[in-house]
């Protein structure tokens, strides 16, 4: 009886429940008039999981199985799919790998930030002013940042933009690709422990995508194992580090030591 | 300092030129000694003199007066020109790049067939279709000009449209003429910028070449292009007319051509 009363409870704080979900990529660039679509290709297989609030969920494996394509499935970019992405609250976001690639070069740092409460039309001016300056607050920074462009900033001072303009619209979800991955270790710290503690503060539930198993170790609290397109196990992190179940993870496991 | 001056030579040579002709055609547009256009038989092709530091034409008009105006007229024309060059070029190019596929496909296809035409043989068929005039070599030249513009803005696009900002101004819910006008189209104007400069050049030569030939803008308006053909006729008896004429119209594309390397070389 006390089970069903935790389950029940529990499934009101799931925020994200993927169920079977079968995703496909169409060369684009490749279809023409005489080509027709370009080929069809599977990428994600019956992938099912669930994400609850203020929860931080690792999705760990080799470059090219389909993280980035599940990552973008739950963000709506990738449309050709079946299978079930059910939301709690509208809309998750996205901070991205390459801190160089994802803030606009032509734009300053204030204007990047300001476009979401523009596109929405949500707060007058003064406004949204104010929230802009509590958000670069809140990543560590300061208004001073606000006037410079991003190619004045660092790969941190970059990434640190990212995130403070993934929460301007203070999602539930954020799905952070490879947010490290392309800052030096010093600074990938300083970008975790910032994770860290927007998820604590705002219980923000992090999907956090990486192919580096220690850095998934140190901040999640679940891991799945992703390969070509499926996930072959999923657990807590004690479980997927010490007590690895599929062939596959052990594989992952193996690699990091001997590395 | 003085090593970047030498380095972006062409660029502050380039800027002072057109800068210098840009001035000209203001005044030109605004002020001259005399009236470009008022004929005064008693001094037909008189020489050079204070009165007339250039000497005057066939119809005793004013020579300085008319190269000031003609200026003016000329760089009007041009700047006509690329500006619908551009506009129509930025459309194009944006909706090929942007959505590629099947838009791609088609509008790049006939793109390529108006690139593929001797651009002065297409102005001329234009011309015939919608009469000669300052307005209609605008249009024309405009029109022909927009592939070239759509082919390096389409580019531009290409290669922004999956890059991450693009995708995260998506996924703040910004729509497809927003991300494409606003998020995109400043990163594509750095390169535009000696694009534009070149043509510039493009559109004065133009210009000139089709008021030399009869087709651009029509007597008695002055027009570098119209003055160096009606100044052939007298090149042996008043050679200055045609050295004034052909000096303007040297230094207008000089000017441009120099600032259109320098800024490729800045960028």
């Amino acid at each position: 009886m006390n089970g069903s009363f935790d389950e029940k409870k529990a499934d009101t704080d799931v925020i994200l429940k993927v169920s079977g979900l079968n995703a496909y990529y169409r060369d684009r660039d490749k279809a023409g008039i005489f080509t027709g679509n370009g080929a069809r290709k599977q990428i994600l297989k019956n992938v099912s999981f669930e994400i609850r609030s203020g929860e931080i969920v690792g999705l760990v494996g080799e470059s090219g199985c389909g993280k980035s394509t599940l990552a973008k499935c739950i963000l709506g970019i990738v449309k050709d799919h079946d299978g079930r992405i059910e939301h709690a609250s509208t809309g998750a976001q996205m901070v991205f790998q390459d801190p160089y690639g994802s803030l606009n070069p032509a734009k300053t740092v204030g204007w990047i930030l300001e476009e979401p409460l523009r596109i929405r039309g949500e707060l007058k001016d003064p406004d949204r002013n104010k929230k802009v300056s509590e958000m670069i607050h809140l990543v560590g920074l300061d208004d001073s940042y606000l006037t410079r462009r991003p190619n004045e900033l660092s790969g941190g001072q970059r990434q640190r933009i990212c995130i403070a303009l993934a929460l301007m619209t203070e999602p539930k979800l954020i799905i952070a690709d490879e947010p490290v991955s392309a800052l030096d270790v010093t600074v990938q710290d300083q970008i975790l422990k910032l994770l860290l503690k927007l998820n604590r503060e705002l219980g923000i539930a992090i999907l956090f995508i990486s192919h580096d198993l220690k850095v998934v170790y140190s901040v999640c609290s679940k891991v799945m194992v992703m390969k070509s397109g499926e996930i072959v196990e999923q657990g807590t992190d004690d479980e997927i580090y010490h007590d690895p179940k599929h062939p596959y993870t052990k594989q992952l496991l193996a690699s990091v030591i001997s590395a | 300092m003085n090593r970047k001056i030498r380095e972006n030579f062409k660029l502050y040579t380039g800027m002072l030129i057109s800068g210098l002709m840009l001035i000209l055609a203001v005044i030109g547009l605004k002020f001259t000694p005399y009236d470009p256009n008022e004929m005064d038989v008693s001094s037909r092709l008189a020489g050079i003199s204070m009165a007339h530091v250039m000497g005057c034409d066939n119809f005793g008009r004013d020579i300085f007066s008319r190269i000031l105006a003609g200026i003016g007229t000329t760089m009007t024309v041009a700047v006509g020109t690329v500006f619908i060059g551009i506009v129509l070029g930025t459309v194009v190019g944006a909706l090929t790049g942007y959505y590629g596929g099947r838009v791609d496909e088609i509008l790049m296809r006939f793109n390529d067939a108006v690139l593929a035409f001797p651009a002065l043989l297409l102005a001329l068929v234009f011309i015939s279709v919608m009469g000669p005039g300052k307005y209609n070599v605008m249009t024309a030249l405009g029109i022909l000009f927009a592939p070239g513009y759509a082919r390096i803005i389409r580019g531009e696009f290409l290669r922004c449209r999956n890059l991450d900002y693009v995708q995260s101004a998506k996924l703040m819910g910004a729509g497809d003429m927003r991300i494409m006008f606003v998020h995109i189209l400043p990163n594509a104007f750095q390169v535009m910028l000696s694009t534009i400069a070149i043509g510039f050049n493009n559109a004065v030569l133009a210009e000139a070449g089709m008021s030399f030939l009869g087709i651009g803008v029509q007597p008695p308006d002055p027009s570098l292009g119209l003055m160096l053909s009606e100044a052939q006729s007298y090149l042996f008896v008043r050679p200055g007319y045609a050295i004034c004429t052909g000096i303007a119209i040297v230094l207008l594309i000089l000017g441009f051509s120099m600032l259109s390397e320098g800024l490729e070389n800045n960028a």
